[in-house]
């Protein structure tokens, strides 16, 4: 099987894989998902990234026509969900953030009952060894592992041979090896030319698996670009991070002119130094604490990742931990 | 690139495996209706009645009155003190007393339909043992005939009871559970047709419907001879009908609910009573003249009375027009409500 995308989507149309525009979705006084816009190029790897509630999940299934939109068009793969809705099923694969497969069947089974419901696709037998499971094919779902089962529900996505995948927050609360697996099973997807969209709130999983990424918050996109130009956009490469002891404060003013530093933010109690070279910053850092009589309580440094795009963005956290 | 199966023998086989990888759902649908009219049949079996218990007063000439007594069929008697015979008939451990003398006396509640029976028993062997001879000749001829006996009332009606339970359970509960889990949701981002997922639930019945049908009729007719009279076609005819209207109504009442509970809840308001009011362990025109016609159109008052039409008056599908059509009807409107209100997600 080959040719993904545009060339068999409709003639003339462009390699735009998902396409949508002002996008709104209400529950009650909610609003989950606010005047989206979003587009994703077809054999591209999207994040939607945000914190929980953001309207990740209702995005991707409106997108998925699973849930009315009250406002906004949506086209995938050239085609509309109100004109196109059977070809558009043979061609999306599909995880759920909150589907649980049936319990007692076994790998096998649910995948051959996943794959009758297509024109074409893979065999099961190769859909098993992609994810993995070859070795539990007769296994109940009941009795697997959570990544094991959550590989399952991506096997299930792909026994159609998809032309886009859709994931919604596959590897939450999944332990860093099954992690990993599943990395690979959608690396290997992309490198067939598979178009990815795929929502999670693990920064390290958006800059290794997306192109672009698309930074959610209350329904609206905050921030898009690669993860490597969102880093960028910070201007500096490295964030350092302290907290004082009770009592102590430090000058906001005082350590925007500390050498190095491009960004002062502070959030839950600590304090946050987005800085160009890290080793021209701390030595300063520790002359004003010694001179402000402040004491640390804590002081780490790392690389900028989107979760620092996220904070200096909107103040919090994209995770509450 | 390779072929699929076929997506309704893939989805029907999902539901027959769920089915019978459940063992507590198997005991339930095929064991426990067997063990219900096993209990049933033995504990109201068809008996001789038992013979009536008297007592006798220790005082005059108590000898030729005992005796007399004790030896007439359908009496048992004992000789008790005057007091204790007393307390004994208080409290109902003997039916009648018989106090000896010129002439006797019988003491008993009038009020006891078994004190009554005593009463009758003893007028006719103290009158016989005084010497009285009949003056009309009775004969009598005892009929014990298969059909009528408690046994082959209640089967049919747990067989009933199973096909509603069956129906509306197996049905109802899967389509919540796979409602809840999102299953439904995700079944629904694929291209499985609506409909075929719906007809897998109805196949699936049919299948288990066989099994559980003709295991209770064997039973029913190797352990107490009850009779299967009507045709094989006309059986089948009732109970594939009945099947289907309670299809369609587990269909109705699963057709909105979110959780499990919820829909137990539901099943209990529908079902609960129609177990009590649609005759299937006791005839239902023991109820008020009044409720009659409510009772004669719940649909499992129509199955009842269709299937023991059939299975043991051996009647003819087209004696049995009103529970039928009734049925249909039934189902019809479950159904088409139920797909009306439905909700996929
Ligand atoms: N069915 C619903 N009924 C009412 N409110 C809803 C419903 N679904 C979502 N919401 C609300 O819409 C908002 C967005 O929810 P959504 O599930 O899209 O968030 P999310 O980004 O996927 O979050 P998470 O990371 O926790 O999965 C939330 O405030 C949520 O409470
Ligand atoms: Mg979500």
């Amino acid at each position: 099987m080959s040719g993904f995308g545009a060339e068999r989507a409709v003639p003339g149309a462009v390699a735009t894989a998902i396409l949508c525009r002002g996008l709104t979705k209400r529950y009650g006084d909610v609003v989950a998902v606010d005047g989206l816009d979003l587009e994703v190029r077809v054999g591209e790897c999207f994040g939607l990234l945000g914190p929980n509630g953001a309207g990740k999940t209702t995005t991707v299934e409106i997108l998925q026509g699973l849930v009315p939109a009250d406002a906004g068009a949506v086209t995938i793969l050239g085609m509309t969900w109100e004109r196109d809705a059977a070809e558009l099923r043979q061609r999306l694969g599909s995880q759920l953030q909150e589907t649980k497969l049936a319990d007692k069947l076994t790998v096998r089974e649910t995948l051959k009952l996943f794959r009758s419901f297509y024109r074409r696709g893979r065999s099961v037998e190769e859909v098993m060894e992609m994810v993995g499971l070859s070795e539990k094919r007769d296994t109940w779902v009941v009795k697997l592992s959570g990544g094991q089962r959550q590989r399952l529900a991506v096997g299930c996505a792909l026994v159609c041979e998809p032309e886009i995948l859709f994931l919604d927050e596959p590897t939450t609360g999944l332990d860093p090896q099954s992690r990993r697996q599943l990395w690979g099973v959608i690396a290997e997807f992309r490198q067939r030319g598979g178009t990815v969209l795929l929502t999670t709130h693990y920064m390290e999983e958006a800059e290794r698996l997306c192109d672009r990424v698309a930074v959610m918050d209350r329904g609206r996109i905050i921030a898009l670009g690669a993860p490597r130009e969102l880093v960028a956009s910070l201007g500096a490469e490295h964030v350092v991070e302290f907290g004082l002891a009770d009592g102590g404060r430090l000058d906001e003013g005082d350590l925007r002119r500390l050498p190095g530093v491009v960004n002062v933010r502070t959030a839950d109690g600590k304090t946050y130094l987005t800085v160009r070279r890290v080793h021209e910053t701390v030595p300063a850092l520790m002359q004003l604490l010694a001179v402000s009589g402040a004491a640390l309580s804590e002081l780490t440094t790392h690389h900028a990742t989107l979760e620092d795009v996220f904070l200096s963005l909107t103040g919090r956290h994209l995770r509450d931990e | 690139m390779s072929r699929g199966g076929n997506p309704l023998v893939e989805l029907t086989l999902w539901r027959i495996r769920e089915f019978l990888r459940e063992p507590e759902a198997l005991f339930w649908v095929f064991a426990f209706p067997i063990v219900l009219a096993f209990a049933l049949g033995l504990a109201f079996g068809s008996r001789p009645p038992q013979s009536v218990r008297i007592a006798v007063e220790r005082t005059g000439q108590f000898e030729p009155l005992f005796s007399a007594l004790d030896s007439a069929s359908g009496l048992r008697a004992v000789l008790l003190d005057p007091a204790a015979a007393e307390r004994e008939l208080r409290t109902g451990r003997v039916a009648l007393v018989v106090v000896p003398g010129e002439p006797a006396v019988l003491r008993f509640d009038s009020t006891r339909q078994e004190s009554y029976l005593a009463r009758l028993l003893v007028y006719d062997a103290l009158q016989r043992a005084a010497g009285r001879r009949d003056v009309r000749e009775i004969r009598e001829s005892k009929v014990r005939e298969r059909g009528a006996r408690y046994i082959d009332f209640l089967l049919p009606g747990l067989l009933g009871m199973n096909i509603m339970g069956t129906g509306m359970w197996g049905i109802g509960f899967a389509i919540v559970k796979t409602r809840n889990q999102k299953l439904l949701k995700r079944l629904l981002a694929s291209p499985m047709r609506k409909s075929q997922y719906l007809f897998s639930h109805i196949l699936a019945r049919m299948f288990f419907l066989t099994l559980e049908v003709v295991s209770l009729l064997l039973f029913g007719y190797w352990v107490f001879d009850v009779p299967v009279r009507g045709s094989a076609w006309d059986i089948a005819l009732v109970v594939v009908l009945g099947a289907m209207t309670f299809a369609g109504l587990g269909l109705l009442v699963a057709s909105r609910a979110q959780t499990i509970e919820g829909v137990s809840g539901l099943m209990n308001v529908v079902m609960v009573p129609m177990w009590i009011c649609s005759g299937v362990f006791f005839a239902y025109s023991n109820f008020p003249d009044a409720m009659q016609p409510f009772i004669k159109l719940l649909p499992l008052t129509a199955l009842n009375d269709a299937l023991r039409a059939v299975i043991i008056e051996g009647m003819g599908v087209a004696a049995i027009g009103w529970p039928l059509g009734l049925m249909v009807l039934w189902g019809v409107a479950c159904f088409g409500v139920a797909l009306r209100v439905f909700r996929w997600l």
